[in-house]
């Protein structure tokens, strides 16, 4: 519906349109080839352009090849091909519903209601709404309070739309407990069904949010065009996200991108186990097996190779100026304790504790990295990193963890506060293991620059940027 | 870039594949009807891609009920070769022809050549017979990330050509195209050749709304009401940062498992005794019975 009058303001058409939008696809970090373009445009031919969500799920189904694209996809494709403001069709009516004669709607077309009675008057519908928990009427309802509430101060540069105007108006936080009211019975409160019902009113609330952010986009993408707006609307891809500037909205969404990751690692390191050569051969099978092909021995059986178990030790720093990265790190342990039994962990902040006793197989990782900050042992004066310690104590005491099969990996920002760097006790360490690796959550033009000793560490061992899940799992490839 | 042999679409419309699957008992949403539409229409392979348990498999046995083809499934595994996915020559057989020719005089070298490179002692595996069918077919290639990258290579051949050539035999090109179904649960990235050439879905949890009503149409006896507390209480556990996140298919044993003990309500002395249905780690358990306060 929308794809055609879009089009007719682009030079080339449908097929131009579709060109940028491919263009802003790729801008936005989503590799797309030019053979996928060109089935991009063979789904136009294809799909019933009238049906918006069908040209969507098409074009998603030839541009995309992970699921973390499709948050920025749904977000670019809104802007390039977005739903119009007035019905042009009657089909349009029907599934747009920005048309008259919505139940309710009509209410609020009384004259001469004020501000607050206007959103008094909202409040009540939002609230039956959410209720009901009706998606389609909630997103209708949406892009209808964007426009009696979101309106800013008219501008020569032309209106713009606010989410907080939307949000401070409606506050739809102050509803929760009406809803929870609603959505229990007397005498549930408490136990599960108040948990259950909690959740359900946050995901609608979440969804009621994002309808909201999506019309004000849209609307500031009409006035304003859409390539400022999606500058500013798209966020890197889970996996591009920098490990020490994550929020806390980003950690849930980066540990789903680190959980494959490290059953990858796991999978891999495991697979070299079994590939290769395959041990002596075993007479006795062979000669057995060949009886049933007349003496003629067609398959040669051998013994099973004796397996090296691989020895991996990790050194991580915890402090709390590293802590969005250790917790991935850990993450990692965590996965690769579930394989082998040669993994040990040791956490350091001025001190070094061993801490793989709270990675035993099936432990929870978010209570294990809980645990050590309470529990384990890596705090010894002031609570800043001081590396110098931690190698020597850790070389002190767990003399014999590192040996010539073991693979050592460092993990931490190299930041000693001008404190000695204890160098030539991490060369021993690096010199006594089968190999080491640091990885550093700092950009690589960082290294040296203040406390940092990165670049001097960087001598005596291997060391990686790693400073988003992307480069964490080429770091794994390689290894 | 020719389009291999006869391909006749399927399905005629997004509202057909929805209605059709429906029937077949897979109730597709927006994204999975669409996205099969198109993988039909433009004879592309569907990669579909998601977490464990979130209907990929009966995706691919649903369309094979739906559009009344044979499915032809090739599970891979670490280790997978051709010899397990393409064909094999059963070589015991050719021995023993070997062997029973040498008393009889009468045959020479090529007439025993001839004979045991013959159809009869070829082995077809699942990606050889899925070509050379000639009704309608469903190949499902399961679990794609398990396999090895050899494996990939092998099956861009034979997906983009539909054809193998045997030496011995000549190229076998398929007659019928068969329908392509495979399936990732991510746990490694698939090559970007392979991706390239399909259609990518990714599968995730369904809406609250969608799985009520898969519920409701798998259990049909349960009561609307319970499949309501039930479903929301499923997406509470999955919000919680689980090990393994309650599936689908979990779910539907959930509600199999509260109708045959015939209970009515999802309160917290059923959960508790009943929570092994759903979550099958023993920490989940635990972060589960203490974020919902079940004690």
């Amino acid at each position: 519906m929308d794809a055609g009058a879009a089009t007719t303001a682009e030079p080339g058409g449908l097929a131009g349109h579709l060109d940028g939008f491919v263009r802003a696809v790729r801008g936005a970090g989503i590799p797309v080839g030019i053979s996928q373009a060109v089935d991009a445009a063979e789904i136009l031919t294809v799909v019933d352009l009238l049906e918006r969500e069908q040209l969507r799920h098409g074009l998603a189904a030839v541009l995309l090849q992970r699921a973390a694209q499709r948050p920025t996809y749904d977000v670019l494709f809104d802007l390039w091909w977005p739903l119009s403001d007035r019905p042009r069709t009657s089909a349009d009516a029907g599934d747009d519903g920005n048309a008259d004669g919505e139940p309710g709607e009509s209410t609020l077309d009384v004259p001469g209601l004020d501000d607050a009675e206007l959103s008094e008057l909202m409040r009540a519908q939002l609230l039956k709404l959410l209720m009901d928990g009706d998606e389609e009427a909630l997103r209708r309802f949406a892009r209808m309070a964007v426009d009696r509430l979101g309106r800013g101060q008219p501008s020569p540069s032309g209106q713009s739309f606010f989410s907080y105007r939307v949000l401070r108006a409606l506050s739809p936080d102050t509803l929760i407990s009406q809803l929870l009211a609603g959505l229990l019975n007397e005498g549930d409160r408490g136990g599960l069904a108040e948990q259950v019902a909690r959740h359900t009113v946050r995901e609608r609330l979440a969804a009621f949010r994002a309808a909201i952010e999506a019309e004000v986009r849209r609307r500031t993408a009409a006035e304003k065009g859409r390539d400022k707006v999606a500058k500013n609307a798209i966020r890197p891809l889970a996996d591009q996200v920098d490990f020490l500037r994550a929020q806390s909205s980003d950690l849930a969404e980066l540990r789903r991108a680190v959980a494959p990751l490290a059953r990858r690692l796991a999978v891999r390191l495991s697979a070299r186990r079994r590939l290769g050569r395959e041990g002596r051969l075993d007479f006795r099978k062979t000669v057995r097996a060949s009886l049933a092909t007349g003496g003629v021995p067609v398959v040669t059986h051998h013994r099973p190779r004796k397996v090296h178990k691989p020895e991996l030790v990790v050194l991580c720093d915890v402090s709390g100026s590293v802590a969005g990265f250790s917790h991935f790190t850990l993450m990692l342990t965590q996965a690769l304790r579930e394989h082998f039994t040669g993994v040990r962990a040791f956490a350091f902040v001025d001190t070094t504790d061993e801490v793989t006793r709270f990675f035993r197989p099936g432990a929870d990782v978010v209570d294990a990295v809980a645990r050590i900050g309470r529990e384990a042992d890596v705090v010894g004066f002031d609570g800043h990193s001081d590396y110098g310690t931690a190698f020597e104590v850790f070389a002190d005491r767990w003399a014999s963890a590192v040996g010539p099969k073991t693979s050592l990996l460092v993990l931490g920002d190299g930041r000693t506060n001008y404190r000695p760097p204890g160098m030539p006790v991490l060369a021993d360490l690096v010199r006594r293991s089968r190999t080491a690796h640091w990885l550093n959550p700092e950009p690589r033009r960082l290294w040296g620059s203040g406390d940092s000793n990165a670049d001097r560490y960087g001598e005596v061992i291997d060391m990686v940027e790693c400073r988003n899940a992307a480069q964490l799992s080429e770091f794994v490839t390689t290894l | 870039m020719p389009r291999p042999p006869t391909q006749f679409p399927q399905f005629s419309s997004v509202a057909d594949v929805s209605k059709r699957l429906s029937t077949a008992g897979y109730l597709p949403d927006a994204q999975i009807a669409t996205t099969v539409f198109l993988a039909d229409r433009l004879g592309k392979p569907l990669l579909v891609e998601g977490p464990a348990g979130t209907g990929k498999t009966e995706l691919a046995k649903a369309l094979a009920t739906a559009t009344g083809s044979e499915l032809i499934r090739l599970q891979c595994y670490e280790g997978l070769d051709e010899a397990r996915a393409l064909y094999e020559w059963n070589y015991k057989k050719q021995l023993l022809r070997i062997q029973a020719s040498q008393g009889t005089d009468g045959a020479d070298w090529n007439t025993v050549h001839d004979d045991i490179f013959g159809e009869e002692f070829l082995l077809s595996r699942p990606l050889l017979t899925a070509i050379r069918r000639t009704e309608p077919t469903v190949l499902l290639i399961d679990e794609t990330d398990k396999a090895d990258v050899e494996v990939e290579g092998l099956l861009l051949e034979v997906l983009s050509d539909f054809q193998v050539t045997i030496p011995e035999l000549g190229t076998i090109a398929a007659t019928r195209r068969p329908m392509v179904v495979l399936t990732s649960n991510a746990t490694r990235e698939l090559s970007e050749a392979l991706k390239r050439r399909c259609l990518y879905l990714a599968l995730d949890y369904p809406s609250a709304e969608r799985e009520r009503e898969i519920v409701l149409s798998r259990v049909p006896d349960l009561a609307p009401g319970l499949a309501d507390q039930l479903v929301r209480t499923v997406r509470a556990l999955r919000a919680l940062e689980l090990k393994k996140s309650p599936s689908i298919s979990e779910t539907l044993d959930w509600a199999q498992t509260l109708l045959e003990l015939g209970l009515d309500t999802l309160d917290e002395s059923v959960m508790r005794s009943t929570l092994g249905v759903v979550l099958k780690h023993a920490s989940d358990q635990e972060r589960a019975a203490a974020e919902l306060r079940l004690n």
